[in-house]
């Protein structure tokens, strides 16, 4: 049906309504990523079969159904809770669903409504039927990630009966552009991929622009290792998403707009496609959207696999077929971005707040989050916590409250060492830094950014300067190579740290670090030139102490630098047997036959043969 | 030269997205969804065509990661290498995997044309790491056995 005004869209959403209320029961089936790879599609087509003509069942597969992060061991991810189902009206969320389950479900749920116990999420003795009564869940405010998990993703019905396309509503036919730049500059909504700069704002000035052609666009090339949140929303709720690129369309005069999507992530792409196909078909995207004589078109561009790209101007070349790399600024963006027109550029979660804003107001906006940073934030949590996945806080929670009341602590028991956070654009907090609140402004004075919110925890089993290292590692690899400080800077600081892991360093390197970090922060071209000594300052500054150990004594704390780890033959143990010297490639043992053999730890290359092949596990290595 | 199938292809492909200076990248991209590989034949004839320089053309393609002159593999392996990855040990599952396949930094494509293997900065399956792809189908936290299980039914062909 084509919604051709107002009462088009209000009957349109009633029958959504409707046809939801029809179904007295939802089972939504986790078909994000990390469940299909557990089986997910087996569970569903299971669960299609059992209830084949019966009425009032819908089975939904939506990616994140009913999911992100509840687990309780960590480290293997989603898959080891997933695949993940939920039952409505009644909220039971089933972890680790196997395609053999879906009978008793069907039986003690679907017809009787009855829990099935031993599929529930259970923590510390007490078992959660609801899913919104589990921990991790009950301490967060899903605000922008409200409908992933909730709605058919690929079903723009879904969307209408939530109170979709309200705001875009209300926007076309009760604002007018200039109206629509204020609320969204009142509510002080700022950039979630990473700058923090005022949304608003970028609208305004990309609004006065003289020349008429102006363009919005998205940037969906989430590129941080360690973050997911952009993925999640474009493959939960793409819907949301559009809903604010076309807002900001209507709200500074473009006609056209472009998402630039990461190709690491086809079920996004393909979520995206499918949403702008309905919403075309809807009349909510195209020519006179609603009747309302405003007409918007949305494009798709898929990446090439640079990191670079989601740097703005770098985007906006290669949406032009032009090699990703930035340009010097000023012009800004907002005066010549995209086809050298003035261009609205935002990130994903951005664009899905807009709805909010625009539907609550700006005052509403600011009941949340705080006084400079209002809203919510979606974060990645990853890495050494209980329970990692995505979460959405208010801005200011601080990160005692992410770590273990939502995170349900360090995995393993082991002590908190650090967070990383911000992606190789971002710096580390420490146990000192727990109770910071997380906020644009907060971070900045720490050092540290807030990224586009990818956060990995780390405990006392990770080594600090392998951390920086690595970072480093992916910067380099990732400089487009346009200008000196950060093509030639992040080489040579990527050196050193390979020295210091290698146990070659020296103190001087250090200050070199120091030095080099701080010129690229200060003379690099683009944003990800600016931040990409962050890691490596970040670290130096409060892990110090493990820098000056790799580099005076020669030796790795936590044994992940290989190079420093030392092997030892136990005199106890050791049979003579001559085995280890034999597979020496180095020659580094030696001995007498039927005496304990010895290893000089100058000739070592630590590549292991000597303890492989002993049969008497006589040898040992120490950190 | 190519077999003539090619060239049709890549006019099919540049009809698809229209003769335009912004097509070139979609266009490439398409090419090498089709044959796994960028023919660099194929990549002067579609600069010519949307009225490019071949040099400009070239140094788009060769700025861009996914791009490959080279031929793959029937299974591209992509190794992630991502924080949360590399933190949960994806060196370990790289190694093995180059040992089972006789492969290593320099060598990607095994001989037979069965593997190529890869490595990924992230492939925002954080949640599931350490995490390895197989022509795009995720497999979640992968172990040094786990690799070798997948090897094996790979050439079985049961993947």
């Amino acid at each position: 049906m084509k919604i051709n005004s107002r009462d088009d869209l209000r009957l349109a959403r009633e029958a959504a309504i409707a046809e939801m209320k029809s179904q007295t029961k939802r089972v939504l089936i986790c078909a994000g990523t990390g469940c299909l790879a557990g089986g997910s599609q087996q569970i569903y087509e299971r669960f299609k079969t059992l209830t084949e003509g019966m009425e009032g069942v819908d089975i939904t597969f939506a990616p994140e159904a009913a999911h992100v992060g509840v687990k309780q061991s960590g480290c293997h991810g989603f898959c080891e809770m997933g695949p993940l189902v939920r039952i409505e009206p009644s909220n039971y969320l089933y972890i680790k669903v196997k395609e053999e389950d879906c009978e008793e479900i069907f039986q003690e749920t679907i017809l009787h409504d009855r829990p099935v116990e031993r599929l529930l999420y259970e923590l510390n003795g007490v078992k959660y039927k609801e899913q919104e009564q589990i921990p991790f869940y009950a301490k967060q405010t899903r605000q922008v990630l409200k409908n992933c998990g909730h709605i058919d993703a690929e079903n723009i019905s879904e969307y209408f009966a939530v109170g979709g396309y309200q705001a875009l509503e209300k926007a076309l036919f009760d604002m007018t552009p200039e109206e629509v730049v204020d609320v969204v500059l009142e509510s002080n909504l700022r950039g979630r991929g990473g700058g923090g700069f005022q949304t608003g704002y970028k609208w305004k000035q990309v609004a006065r622009q003289k020349e008429k052609i102006r363009y919005v666009v998205c940037n969906g090339d989430e590129g941080d290792p360690g973050a997911f949140m952009d993925r999640s929303v474009m493959e939960g709720d793409p819907h949301k998403m559009l809903e604010g690129m076309i807002i900001a369309g209507y709200a500074v005069g473009a006609q056209e707009g472009y998402i630039y999507v990461r190709a690491e992530y086809p079920l996004a792409i393909k979520r995206l496609k499918v949403a702008i196909a309905q919403a075309e078909e809807a009349g909510i995207l195209g020519d006179n959207i609603m009747g309302s004589g405003y007409s918007f078109r949305i494009h798709i561009n898929r990446g090439a696999g640079a990191f670079v790209c989601g740097e703005g101007s770098a985007l906006t070349a290669s949406i032009e077929g032009e090699r990703g790399m930035p340009r010097t600024k000023p012009p800004r963006t907002v005066e010549q971005g995209l086809f050298a027109k003035p261009t609205v550029l935002n990130n994903v979660e951005t664009y899905a707040n807009v709805p909010l804003i625009i539907s609550n107001g700006a005052e509403w906006y600011h009941q949340l989050g705080t006084e400079t940073s209002p809203g919510t934030k979606a974060f990645a949590l990853t890495g050494s916590v209980k329970n990692t996945g995505l979460i959405e806080v208010p801005m200011g929670t601080t990160l005692r409250e992410i770590v273990y009341d939502i995170g349900g602590g360090v995995k393993g028991d082991v002590p908190f060492k650090a967070v990383q956070i911000g992606g190789p654009s971002g710096g580390c907090l420490v146990t000192s830094n727990l109770d910071v609140k997380l906020d644009f402004d907060s971070l900045k004075k720490l050092g540290a950014m807030i990224g586009s919110g990818g956060l990995v925890v780390m405990d006392e089993n990770t080594c600090m300067v392998e951390v920086a290292r690595f970072f480093m590692n992916f910067t380099q690899n990732e400089s487009c190579g346009k200008c000196v400080p950060c093509r030639e800077g992040t080489r040579r600081m990527l050196e050193i740290l390979e020295d210091i892991v290698a146990g070659k360093g020296t103190m001087e390197q250090l200050d070199i670090l120091q030095e080099l970090g701080e010129a690229i922060t200060d003379t690099a071209l683009c944003g990800l030139g600016k931040s990409a000594a962050l890691p490596v300052l970040s670290t130096l500054k409060n892990f110090r102490d493990e820098y000056i150990e790799h580099v005076m004594d020669k030796r790795c704390r936590t044994g992940n630098c290989q190079a420093l780890r030392r092997y030892i033959i136990d005199p106890s143990k050791c049979k003579g047997c001559s085995k280890c010297a034999r597979n020496c490639p180095v020659e580094a043992i030696t001995g007498k036959v039927k005496e304990p053999f010895h290893i000089d730890t100058t000739k070592c290359i630590k590549c292991g043969a000597c303890m492989e092949n002993c049969a008497f596990g006589a040898i040992y290595t120490e950190n | 030269m190519l077999e003539q199938s090619y060239y049709d292809k890549a006019d099919e492909i540049i009809a698809l997205h229209g003769i335009a200076k912004k097509s070139l990248i979609p266009v490439i991209q398409d090419i090498q969804a089709e044959y796994r590989y960028l023919p660099p034949e194929l990549l002067s004839y579609v600069a010519e065509k949307l009225g490019i320089g071949e040099a400009k053309a070239y140094s788009v393609a060769t700025f861009y990661e996914n791009f490959s002159f080279e031929a793959k593999g029937k299974y591209i392996i992509k190794v992630c290498d991502g924080t949360a990855c590399h933190v949960r040990k994806s060196t370990a599952i790289l190694n093995k995997l180059r040992e089972e396949l006789g492969l290593s930094a320099e060598k990607h494509t095994t001989d037979d044309m069965m593997f190529t293997l890869e490595t990924v900065s992230c492939l925002g399956a954080c949640g599931l790491a350490p995490a390895l792809t197989v022509n795009d189908k995720v497999h979640p936290a992968m172990t040094p056995e786990k690799v070798t299980e997948l090897i094996a039914a790979l050439k079985k062909g049961e993947e």
